[in-house]
Parts: structure tokens; C-alpha cells; sequence
């Protein structure tokens, strides 16, 4: 484990320097290559109102993904975490033109155990709204 | 037609082996714009206590995706994937993904459940290596909206 930040420097409460991405069509169609899930949803306006959805939404993945870069960037070792729990509360749409939706992500430390490890509760919206309804990331400190 | 209950304990068997190469990891990484070098560069892994450069955290789904896919596709599942809306994604990481590691995803359904009209499946897959090592287990809940 090479983490940077150690437990004894970390209490309930600690929070984590904020993120912001921005996700563009050109975003999703390289996660999708680079991941293999080429569900039409994810760059097809048709099939993506056909659904029912407001129109191509990013993949729950790559904002699962884009989250944990908080904790990791935070922690200093994507190797530190341990267990990561999310649930997709509301999609993304992404619109077709330059900018695309912004994804924001905070974090903060809800427990810190006895065994160095930390529980970081994360807040990620775009659009002002939450995207994730929960995200949770366990992370090993040094 | 909802899903039935019978179905939560059946495992499927284990996929073929999948060869983590580096420049899948590094094409990984940048999909998700994660630059720590230590997905990139073999030397900075190294210099950082890995043996082989890393993947990001939820690199496996590049593996339980379509391990997953094998349940959705059971004819006794037999889901309408273009209903499906991922609702809920757990990793627990025993290590890190490494270049040159040989792994086998291996899938179990977790939980059926109906929900408000629509079909809940929790799916598990535990990934080894081909010789058995636990690496991780990626526990995915898919919601199929109005078949229920």
C-alpha cells in the first residue's frame, strides 16, 4: 500500500478537494470502446427517446469512475480502494454540442476504523441535482 | 413476466481467460481521465510498490459486463436489454488489477426481486485469476423498467 494520507491525519468529517468533470459525446463514445458497453443509450439520441430517457445519457459507469478519481487523487493510490458502492439515483444527459453536462464530486470521510481504513461518503451531481442516490468508497490509509 | 425467485443461487460457469495488457489499462485510464502515472508507466507503478502498472478501480467491469451479459441472456432470465438501466454497482477489491494478470469472471445470480412494475436482477461475478486468487467481486443490480 503506498497511500499518502495516513488514518492519524484523517477524522470523520475530513473533506476531500472537490472535482468537476466535464462529459461530452466524445467522452462517451471513448468510454464505451475502452469499456465494451456500446448500449445505443449511451450515443444514440433515437434509441435513447425511444426509452424513455431525456435523450443520450452517460454510462452510470464513467460516473462511478469519474467519483472514485476524488478519492483516489485524494488518497494517493488508486490501488487503496478496497470496497465501492453506488447506486445510479438519475442520468446524466449529455447534450450533443462542446460542452456537454458537468459532473460535480465531493467528498467527505464518514467513519475512520481502527483498521486504517476510511469510509468516504461522495455527493455527485450535475445540473445541480444528485446523480448518484449513494456512493460510498472504502479506501486503506497509509 | 417477472422474474423467478428460483433463479437467485445459479451460478454459470467461468468465462475464458482474460489477459490484462498494459495498453488496455492505459486506454482504460484515459477513457475515464485518470492520469496517475501509475496506470501508464511500469517504472512509476514499480517506484510506487506495484508490480506491473495498475488499473483504475472499476476497470473490471471490462470483464463483469459481459459475464453479466451471460445471465441476461439465460432463457430463463431472458431480460430485454434495451429495457435495462443499471441501478446499483459494488466492487470489493481483494488487490489491485495488474498488466499480465490472467483472469476468470465467474457469475451468480445474488437476488430476483419485482419492484413497482419493474424487475430487479443482482447479479455477482467473482473474478480469480486463472489459478484461483481472489481478485474481486462485482455485484451489479440491473433493473428492467415495465416487465415485471
Amino acid at each position: 500500500m503506498t497511500a499518502t494520507v495516513r488514518a492519524i491525519d484523517v477524522a470523520v468529517g475530513t473533506e476531500l478537494p472537490e472535482q468537476t468533470h466535464q462529459v461530452t459525446r466524445a467522452d462517451l463514445v471513448r468510454y464505451a470502446g475502452a469499456s465494451g458497453d456500446f448500449n445505443p443509450i449511451h450515443w444514440s439520441e433515437r434509441v435513447a427517446t425511444e426509452v424513455g430517457l431525456p435523450g443520450v445519457i452517460a454510462h452510470g459507469m464513467l460516473t462511478m469512475a469519474l467519483a472514485a478519481r476524488a478519492v483516489t487523487a485524494w488518497v494517493g493510490d488508486p490501488a487503496a480502494l478496497v470496497e465501492y458502492h453506488v447506486r445510479f439515483g438519475r442520468p446524466v444527459a449529455v447534450p450533443d454540442d462542446d460542452t456537454g453536462a458537468r459532473v460535480t464530486v465531493r467528498g467527505r470521510v464518514g467513519a475512520v476504523g481502527e483498521d486504517g481504513r476510511a469510509r468516504v461518503d461522495l455527493t455527485v451531481t450535475s445540473g445541480g441535482e444528485k446523480v448518484l442516490s449513494l456512493a460510498r468508497a472504502t479506501v486503506q490509509l497509509a | 413476466m417477472a422474474l423467478d425467485p428460483a433463479l437467485v443461487g445459479r451460478s454459470y460457469p467461468p468465462s475464458a481467460v482474460y489477459e490484462v495488457g498494459r495498453e488496455k489499462i492505459a486506454e482504460f485510464a484515459a477513457a475515464i481521465g485518470a492520469t496517475d502515472p501509475v496506470h501508464t508507466d511500469a517504472e512509476a507503478a514499480r517506484a510506487a510498490g506495484h508490480a506491473e502498472v495498475v488499473a483504475p478501480p472499476t476497470f473490471a467491469i471490462v470483464l463483469t459486463l459481459s459475464a453479466a451479459g451471460v445471465v441476461v441472456e439465460d432463457p430463463d432470465v431472458a431480460l430485454d436489454y434495451s429495457r435495462v438501466v443499471h441501478g446499483e454497482q459494488r466492487f470489493t477489491h481483494h488487490r489491485s488489477i495488474r498488466a499480465g494478470d490472467r483472469l476468470v469472471a465467474t457469475p451468480t445470480i445474488d437476488a430476483v426481486r419485482s419492484v413497482g412494475g419493474n424487475d430487479l436482477l443482482t447479479t455477482r461475478v467473482d473474478v480469480t485469476t486463472e489459478d484461483g486468487e481472489p481478485v474481486c467481486s462485482a455485484t451489479s443490480v440491473l433493473v428492467a423498467r415495465g416487465t415485471a
